[in-house]
C-alpha cells in the first residue's frame, strides 16, 4: 500500500509514537509566531525559568493582527513578542514597517519548503501546505512546546482528496471554488483530516491562487490543505533555493518525493468537474452556507474589506483593481483594502493599484489582519454588513452585531461599485 | 488534576464557534482571569442568557463540532477560569479538542444516541454530571434520574489530564 504526502511528511519527521498508534510525536521545521497567541507561551515559558527556543533559525516572528497598535494592552503584546525576539536572537522577526499578515509574509520569505513540518498558533495555519508541508494550527500550549523542543503531536493524517478536473472559467477564482468545496464538505466534513487538493484546476494555480484554497481548509474543519509540489512551488521558491540546487529541473526531482503514491489509502476521494463553477459567496453564520453570487445579488452590504491571509497577496489586488479601474465605489459603502505585506504594498504600488482604487474611493491600510477578526482597521457597527474576502462568517466575527458575506476580490470589487452583491464584469456569463 | 463534577449547562446547538466562546476583542487580555466576564458573550442560542446562566456550572453538554474556527486557547482558559473543565459533545474540531487536552481539561466524544439522550433526559433539569477517568465513566443524575455512560478516553489524553498539561509532559518526555 502507497502512503499519502501526509504519511511520507509523518514518517520523515516522527520523533517516537508514545503511545502507539494514538499519537505521533513530530520534529518541526518551523515554528512561526504572532503577537495574540504568543505572548501568553512566552509569559508561560519565563515563569517556568524556560525561557529559551529549540533553535532560533526555525522560529519566525511578527506583529500582525493589532498593528500599529491601537491601545496599551496591545502595545504590551507586541512589547513582549519584540523582547522575546531579541533575547532569544530571534533574527527572522517583523516588526512594524516590515510586518505583514503572517501567512502571506511567511511564505513570501521562502519560509516554507516541500516536506516540512509547520505549526503556529493560528488556525490559518493550514495555508502553507499549499507548498506541499503539513502545516497547522495550533494552540498556545502547543505552540509553547514548539518553541521550547520543536516537537508537536498530531493523531495519524487520515487525508480526503479531492479531485478537481475541468478549467475554471473566467471570472471565477480559488476563493469560489474553497467556498464551493466548504459547501460540499460542511464546517465539520473534513475535522481532524488533511485536504488533498489535485487534479488539473490546481495543476493551472499560481501559488497564490493555492494559498488561498488551503487556507480556508480549515473551514471545512481540516488540518492541513495540501497540494503537490510541482514547477509552480519551484518557480515560486526559486529566489531561495538557487544555490542548493543546479537547476530548477534538478529542484522538482526532489521535492517531487513529496507526492502522494498512486496507490495511497485515502479517507475518502471526490471528484468534481468545475468547468461550470461560478462566483460564489456565503450567507448566514458558517462558511459553508454558500450560495452562487447570482443567487445573491441585489443584497445590500455597508463595507467592503479585500485583504486578510485568504486574499490580500497581489494576485487579488490585480484582479480587485481591474474591476475597479475608471469606477467609484457607490456613495452607500466604505471600501477598506489591506495590502497582505509591504512588498505587496511596494509591488501594487509600482503598478499602479493602490491609486486604483484610491480613485475609486478605497481606503487603504498597512498590511494586518485587524478587520478580518473585529480587532482594528474596520470594525463593523451593530447590524451593519461586509463583503469581505476574508475566510470566517461567523456572527460577530468583523465586529458585534456584524454580517459578514465572503467572497472573492472580483465579487467584492464589483459589489463596492453597487453596493450591492453583483458578480463581476470578468464572469461573463 | 482539576474538578470534574458539577452542574451542567445544556447547549443545543452545533457547530459553536471558538470566536463565540470568547470574542476576538478580548484577546488583547494577557491573563486568563480577565476572560471570566466574557465567556460565550456572542454564543447564538435562543434563550441562552450568559450573564445567568453560566454561574456555578462545571460541565458543557452540547451537539458536533463544539470549538470549531480559531485555535485561540482563550477558549478553554475562558471556559477553565469560570469553573467548567469538562464538554461532552459529538465531536470537537481538532484544535480545540487538543487545547483542552493541552491545559489538563477534558474534551470527551460521546455518539449522537447518547448525546441525544442526555438533552431529551436531562435538560431543563437541575442535572450534575461526574468524571472518573481512572475508570472512564461519566455519571449523569438529576433527582431520582441517574445513569451510567462507559466512555473513551485516550491513554495519551488521561495522561495529559493527569500530568496537568502538556508542557508538563513534554518537558519531562522531550
Amino acid at each position: 500500500m502507497g502512503k499519502t504526502i501526509a504519511q511520507k511528511i509523518f514518517d520523515r519527521h516522527l520523533v517516537n509514537k508514545p503511545f502507539g498508534d494514538e499519537i505521533n510525536v513530530l520534529r518541526l521545521d518551523a515554528v512561526f509566531c504572532h503577537e495574540i497567541t504568543t505572548p501568553i507561551a512566552i509569559n508561560d515559558l519565563v515563569s517556568r525559568g524556560k525561557d529559551r527556543v529549540f533553535d532560533p533559525t526555525k522560529i519566525k516572528a511578527v506583529i500582525d493582527h493589532v498593528t500599529p497598535a491601537k491601545d496599551s494592552k496591545t502595545a504590551e503584546q507586541g512589547k513582549i513578542l519584540r523582547d522575546w525576539a531579541r533575547r532569544n536572537n530571534i533574527k527572522d522577526f517583523f516588526d512594524i514597517g516590515r510586518n505583514g499578515v503572517c501567512h502571506a509574509i511567511f511564505p513570501e520569505k521562502g519560509f516554507v519548503r516541500p516536506g516540512y513540518t509547520v505549526i503556529m498558533g493560528d488556525s490559518h495555519t493550514c495555508t502553507h501546505g499549499a507548498f506541499g508541508a503539513f502545516a497547522a494550527g495550533v494552540g498556545s500550549t502547543d505552540l509553547e512546546v514548539g518553541i521550547l523542543k520543536g516537537v508537536c503531536t498530531f493523531k495519524e493524517p487520515k487525508t480526503i482528496k479531492i479531485v478537481l478536473n475541468g478549467k475554471l472559467q473566467e471570472g471565477v477564482y480559488s476563493k469560489d471554488l474553497i467556498l464551493f468545496i466548504i459547501k460540499e464538505l460542511t464546517v465539520n466534513g473534513a475535522t481532524n483530516m488533511v485536504m488533498e487538493f489535485t487534479g488539473p484546476v490546481i495543476d493551472a494555480m499560481s501559488m497564490e491562487s493555492r494559498m488561498t484554497l488551503c487556507n480556508m481548509a480549515i473551514e471545512a474543519g481540516g488540518t492541513c490543505g495540501v497540494c503537490y509540489p510541482d514547477m509552480v512551488t519551484v518557480d515560486y521558491l526559486w529566489p531561495f533555493i538557487k544555490n542548493d540546487f543546479a537547476s530548477k529541473e534538478a529542484a522538482l526531482k526532489e521535492y517531487s518525493q513529496w507526492v502522494s503514491d498512486a496507490d495511497a489509502e485515502y479517507h475518502e476521494v471526490r471528484e468534481y468537474d468545475v468547468t461550470k463553477l461560478e462566483p460564489m459567496v456565503t450567507y448566514g453564520n458558517k462558511p459553508d452556507q454558500v450560495k452562487t453570487v447570482r443567487e445573491m445579488e441585489g443584497a445590500p452590504v455597508d463595507q467592503i474589506y479585500i485583504g486578510s491571509c485568504t486574499n490580500g497577496r497581489i494576485e487579488d489586488l490585480r484582479i480587485a483593481a481591474a474591476v475597479l479601474k475608471g469606477n467609484k465605489i457607490s456613495d452607500n459603502v466604505r471600501g477598506i483594502v489591506s495590502p497582505a505585506t509591504p512588498a505587496i504594498f511596494s509591488q501594487a504600488l509600482a503598478e499602479g493599484l493602490i491609486a486604483i482604487f484610491q480613485d475609486a474611493g478605497f481606503c487603504v491600510t498597512n498590511p494586518t489582519c485587524g478587520a478580518c477578526l473585529g480587532m482594528s482597521n474596520g470594525v463593523l457597527a451593530n447590524g451593519e454588513v461586509c463583503a469581505s474576502t476574508t475566510n470566517r462568517n461567523f456572527t460577530g466575527r468583523m465586529g458585534k452585531g456584524g454580517t459578514v458575506h465572503l467572497m472573492s476580490p472580483a465579487t467584492a470589487a464589483a459589489t463596492a461599485i453597487t453596493g450591492k452583491i453583483t458578480n463581476s464584469p470578468l464572469f461573463k456569463k | 488534576m482539576k474538578n470534574f463534577k458539577g452542574k451542567v449547562l445544556f447547549l443545543d446547538r452545533s457547530d459553536i464557534n471558538t470566536d463565540e466562546i470568547i470574542p476576538a476583542k478580548y484577546l488583547t487580555e494577557s491573563s486568563k482571569e480577565a476572560l471570566k466576564p466574557f465567556l460565550l458573550e456572542d454564543l447564538e442560542l435562543a434563550g441562552f442568557n450568559p450573564r445567568t446562566d453560566i454561574k456555578g456550572k462545571a460541565v458543557i453538554v452540547t451537539r458536533a463540532n463544539f470549538g470549531c474556527g480559531s485555535s485561540r486557547e482563550h477558549a478553554p482558559w475562558a471556559l477553565e477560569v469560570n469553573g467548567i473543565n469538562v464538554v461532552l459533545a459529538e465531536n470537537f474540531a481538532r484544535i480545540f479538542r487538543q487545547n483542552m487536552y493541552n491545559c489538563g481539561m477534558m474534551a470527551i466524544e460521546l455518539p449522537k444516541e447518547q448525546i441525544d439522550m442526555l438533552f431529551k433526559k436531562y435538560s431543563g433539569k437541575d442535572c450534575e454530571i461526574e468524571v472518573d477517568l481512572a475508570k472512564s465513566i461519566i455519571t449523569v443524575a438529576a433527582g431520582s434520574d441517574k445513569d451510567q455512560l462507559q466512555v473513551k478516553i485516550a491513554d495519551f489524553d488521561k495522561c495529559l489530564v493527569e500530568a496537568g498539561g502538556w508542557v508538563e509532559y513534554a518537558d519531562k518526555n522531550y
